[in-house]
């Protein structure tokens, strides 16, 4: 690990102008992913400004839905009652990742800053436009099987590895932040980016901007609803393919569809011609193929026997399962690892 | 030196801290890089906690932070200035029953043979009584699922569980 400054702040505009104070400032919360990435070399931060003390761990109600406070850990979120009761589909989502020892340090504004899981962004010894821009992608006729297979670019083709961003994103949260010019809210969708020429940012955050809250909309499709998660193996690792899908039905129509996947791309995936495509449809088998269809033609994989052109079948049959949970209220259980 | 709000402290300055450490208040000089865990293992001689991986994929290093179970190895002591933290060495005091008897679950595990080369034992014993805190976990298949961030390469985990489940059925812990 670098030598670096050391800040603690007790105000969020504290924060921001001791960010500003220094060359290659970091905010730090949880500190599960930077103090790793520090490890590794991968971060080297000049200052770490703790934000620990500043007062957004709170969760309140707020015009009929939840505002999370930055610094809510992945557990308080998970487990508390308003969100286990109302939005099952974000506690279980995060329920599915990490480990509890992770989720009790880990905050909410620093799972949607986490970086990527790519094994080439963390080995320093490898090219990695993530990393160092310019330097080439590793990934890209490497070993590519976790890799994205939606909205890639020629330099970069990580996954962004959240599984609450992809419960988030299906939701239409809102993120709050606060900055050197002030206050402003980016909708879940806006707030991470595609990798294009520029894959060093993960998000469309200005420097010096801080996550403080991350408003869940009235909405919160609580009774048809499944995070589905499939992974190397059944606990504790990054998706391959997840599906976050949250239903209103009309009977047995389709009234209104959100589906947003994950370890599929440097964003939480979602394709609203897919969504629309299932509105008003009967909420079955031949509907969801459809969709998933739809959705995967889009897929551009990685060639090869460590390449990811299985996640093509795999989303396929995932987004059809996920659907399915969601429409027959029988959401994936966390514990029980079944696939029913 | 002492730490005030939004002042940066410069990267080779050791900065005061308190914590308390299984039950004991200590006045600690770190510099801001050191882990909790290095600070356990290599400045208070609390070789108990473990590290395995030091990248938080292993849970041998788990500790309880205010009675919540985390990676040490992932927390930077200066962050903790103030909290109190519980180790392996700690478990018998937190059941208070004397110093010298063990916790239940330090009992659990040695009547279910939930170990065998004992390397990650600390960390799967504090992890259990954070799990057991919580308050989360009922069934068979939910204990695992919550202890998954524990790695035991022996493979004792089926008499992990044991241990864990015969303790919770005594409605014990804390």
């Amino acid at each position: 690990m670098n030598r670096f400054e050391y800040v603690r702040a007790g105000t969020v505009a504290e924060a921001v102008q001791a960010f500003a104070g220094a060359e290659g400032s970091r905010f730090i919360a949880g500190g599960t992913n930077l103090i790793d990435l520090m490890k590794y070399d991968v971060e080297r931060p000049g200052r770490l400004v703790d934000i620990t003390r500043l007062p957004l761990d709170r969760i309140e109600e707020r015009d009929g839905g939840l505002r999370l406070g930055a610094l809510a850990t992945n557990a308080a979120v998970a487990y508390d009652a308003r969100v286990q009761s109302r939005y099952p589909l974000l506690a279980n989502a995060i329920l599915a990742g990490a480990s509890a020892q992770l989720r009790n340090a880990a905050s909410t504004g620093g799972n949607l800053l986490q970086r990527t899981r790519c094994y080439y962004f963390y080995d320093t010894a490898t090219p990695c436009n993530k990393r160092e821009p310019g330097s080439g992608c590793s990934a890209i006729g490497g070993i590519a099987r976790i890799h994205a297979i939606f909205g890639t670019s020629a330099h970069c083709i990580a996954t962004h590895p959240s599984d609450m961003c992809v419960a988030l994103a299906a939701l239409e949260a809102v993120v709050q932040v606060s900055g050197p010019k002030g206050e402003r809210s980016i909708p879940i969708a806006d707030f991470h980016r595609l990798p294009g020429n520029t894959p060093e940012q993960d998000t469309n955050l200005k420097p010096g901007e801080i996550v403080v809250a991350v408003d869940l909309p009235a909405r919160d499709f609580g009774s048809h609803y499944t995070y589905l998660k499939l992974r190397d193996r059944l606990s504790y690792a990054f998706a391959l393919v997840s599906v976050a899908a949250g239903l209103e039905l009309d009977g047995d129509q389709v009234k209104t569809a959100r589906l947003a996947l994950g370890g599929v791309a440097h964003k939480p995936w979602r394709n609203r011609k897919a969504e629309a495509l299932l509105q008003g449809k009967p909420a079955n088998r031949e509907s969801f193929q459809a969709a998933a269809d739809l959705i995967v033609a889009e897929a551009k994989t990685q060639g090869g026997p460590q390449g990811n052109a299985f996640k093509v079948e795999l989303a396929r049959r995932a987004i059809v399962r996920g659907l399915e949970q969601a429409a027959a209220g029988t959401p994936q259980s966390i514990s029980d690892k079944r696939i029913q | 030196m002492l730490i005030e709000s939004g002042s940066p402290v410069a990267a080779d300055t050791r900065i005061g801290i308190s914590l308390t450490i299984n039950g004991h208040r200590r006045d600690l000089q770190v510099a801001p890089w050191t882990t909790l865990l290095d600070l356990l293992r290599e400045h208070l001689d609390l070789t108990g906690t473990k590290k395995g991986c030091d990248h938080g994929q292993c849970g041998a290093c788990t500790v309880l932070v205010n009675g919540t179970r985390v990676n040490s190895c992932l927390t930077l002591a200066v962050m903790k200035d103030g909290a109190e933290i519980t180790t392996v060495e700690g478990l018998a005091g937190l059941a208070g029953t004397g110093s010298n008897s063990l916790h239940p679950i330090q009992e659990a595990f040695i009547e279910h043979d939930a170990f065998q080369c004992g390397y990650c034992t600390p960390g799967q014993l504090c992890s259990s009584v954070g799990l057991i805190n919580e308050g989360h976990a009922r069934s068979r298949d939910e204990i695992r699922e919550a202890m998954s961030g524990n790695i035991c390469r022996c493979g004792a985990y089926t008499n992990i569980v044991d241990a864990i489940e015969d303790v919770m059925s005594q409605g014990g812990g804390r």
